[in-house]
């Protein structure tokens, strides 16, 4: 009720959301959908254009073009969806800590943070590659390990403007150990921003992913991953542009309607943007 | 552990000695919010402080309440020492001392129903349970309508939201958190300062009532000498983080009184 009434508020947010509900039943019911596997390679197929065996057409391989495309929604949301919890998971018990215990410990997390969280993702990650080579796993650790700090940095700071306040003052003098505090008055009130942030890291953190998967140094063919679909792609833009139009675009609509949720949920949240 | 406590019977709940405590701040010189404060709460006895904005009153509360570390100085609770006690130490004697802050609406979890901010002390204490709440506890739900009972409050205020009650609902709720594990010390830092004029009278024969009723002892805060004169057995006046005054409510406007305190008291005779 309540929901439907602000989802009419804001058509753009609603776009948003029946896109990605799109996009996730893709990620979950892909295999039964596509009409071919994605990976088979039948140069006698190779770049036909749209039919009902090949609803998008075929790749310079052969392979259907739809099927890729589907399964790469499942890689896409997948990776993105697995970066984010675990840059959640390690950034909120940090920030958490880090604001309620604070002293030597706050000092120490915090020069951490602020050093290393000022560099770019993708300098970090371009770095990362060229030290440790390139491949999708070191692609994600790199962003893993730039993105938990900007967690902890807001976690911390919610922390320490809600622990003197004097609700938490009182659940202290209540007799509550540190971790019943957290849990029952610090960490609901962390949620909504945490959420915000999350959504609008997902659309860049998918567009880092594909960014390096474009430049060959994330995802490796034959994965059908977007990025690495649009670099596929790239020799027969003249000719064939589909090839990188397809990708191209389910790259844009996803970030699209990233963004549109993380505007809507921060609206909705009443998150002070900071 | 009881006969030492028979023994405590006639000396002090509280004694507090010679505590102080500085803040540094940012910018220019610390604060000296406390400077060698000393006084006693006996049972049963409600101890006004009165002082004005700024003179280290609600220092006192924090320090007392271990929210935060004096300087120097010890504070004991029935003769055990309340210094630099941690974990489940710490617990054991927040559970005789409690407190009522100034600012209900602040005071309570806005996201929190008003049955669960009133149980919390005893949900974190499964194990206390007061004379006063002996035939309900084992029901969560009786528990907290019973403790709304005790300060006014109707069953139907147990699902509402801190936003669904007037002011001086939320400090009813607020006090019946503090006397929920029956505390021998509760702290009201100024508990009617935030509350409209009509109510703050409401609200101290409450607090009054309470006491009387379950054998408290309070240590009432206030800038108003007023309430503080009807709330109290004996009066603290502080300035300046230091107690300059010490005296029976009843003597008051005795000629003895340090000069602060006829300034205190000339505003309203
Ligand atoms: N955390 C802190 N950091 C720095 N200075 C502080 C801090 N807490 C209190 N002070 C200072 O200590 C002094 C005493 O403050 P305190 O809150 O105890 O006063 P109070 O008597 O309770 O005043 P009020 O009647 O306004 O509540 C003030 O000068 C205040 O600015
Ligand atoms: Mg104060």
């Amino acid at each position: 009720m309540n929901t439907w009434h602000s989802i009419r508020q804001s058509p753009m947010t609603a776009l948003g959301i029946a896109l990605l509900t799109l996009l996730v039943f893709l990620t979950l019911f892909g295999p039964w959908i596509v009409p071919n596997d994605p990976l088979t390679v039948q140069m006698s197929e190779r770049l036909q254009p749209p039919s009902w065996q090949y609803p998008f057409g075929t790749d310079h391989l052969g392979r259907c073009l739809f099927s890729r495309l589907v399964e790469g929604a499942q890689i896409t949301l997948g990776l993105a969806a697995v970066v984010i919890v675990t840059v959640a998971v390690i950034g909120i018990p940090v920030g958490l800590l880090s604001g309620y215990v604070g002293g030597r410990l706050d000092t120490i997390l915090m020069r951490i943070v602020d050093g290393a969280g000022a560099l770019p993702e993708f300098v970090v990650a371009i770095s990362v590659a060229g030290f440790l080579g390139p491949n999708l796993t070191n692609l994600l650790l790199s962003i893993v390990a730039i993105k938990w700090m900007g967690y902890a940095r807001v976690v911390r700071s919610i922390v320490l403007s809600e622990r003197e306040k004097e609700y938490v003052l009182a659940a202290r003098v209540a007799g509550g150990s540190a971790w019943t505090v957290m849990r029952r008055h610090l960490i609901p009130q962390i949620l909504s921003p945490v959420f915000v942030l999350a959504a609008l890291d997902i659309g860049k953190i998918i567009m880092l992913i594909a960014m390096f998967s474009f430049l060959g140094l994330g995802a490796q063919p034959p994965t059908p991953e977007w990025g690495a679909m649009l670099n596929d792609g790239r020799p027969y833009f003249q000719t064939v542009p589909e090839l990188m139009i397809y990708p191209g675009m389910a790259i844009l609509l996803v970030v699209i309607s990233c963004n549109l949720i993380a505007d809507g949920l921060r609206d909705r949240l009443d998150v002070r943007s900071r | 552990m009881k006969d030492t406590k028979e023994s405590m019977e006639s000396s002090p709940l509280l004694t507090v000695n010679r505590l102080s405590k500085t803040y540094s701040t940012a910018k220019g010189a610390p604060v000296q919010a406390l400077q060698d404060v000393s006084f006693h709460i006996r049972k049963g006895e409600c101890l006004g402080l009165v002082g004005e904005s700024g003179s280290g009153k609600s220092t006192l509360s924090r320090l007392l309440l271990s929210l935060e570390r004096p300087d120097s100085g010890e504070m004991y609770v029935h003769g055990v020492p309340l210094n630099g006690l941690t974990g489940k130490a710490l617990r054991e004697t927040r559970k005789q001392v409690q407190v009522v802050f100034q600012d209900p609406h602040a005071a309570l979890n806005q996201r929190l129903p008003i049955w669960r901010s009133v149980l919390e002390p005893l949900d974190n204490y499964p194990d206390v349970t007061p004379p006063f709440l002996a035939d309900v506890r084992p029901n969560r739900r009786e528990t907290a309508a019973k403790l709304l009972e005790m300060v006014g409050l109707l069953p139907e205020h147990l699902d509402r939201y801190p936003h669904e009650l007037s002011g001086g609902q939320k400090q009813r709720v607020a006090i019946a958190r503090g006397i929920s594990l029956r505390p021998d010390l509760l702290i009201c830092d100024e508990p009617t300062s935030c509350l409209d004029v009509s109510l703050q009278a409401q609200m101290l024969r409450l607090l009054k009532r309470l006491q009387r009723q379950l054998g408290l002892s309070y240590l009432f805060i206030s800038h108003d000498i007023v309430s503080i004169r009807m709330m109290s057995d004996r009066i603290l006046v502080m300035q300046e983080g230091r107690i300059v005054d010490q005296f029976p409510s009843d003597q008051i406007l005795s000629e003895e009184r340090h000069l602060y305190t006829k300034q205190l008291t000339a505003a309203v005779r």
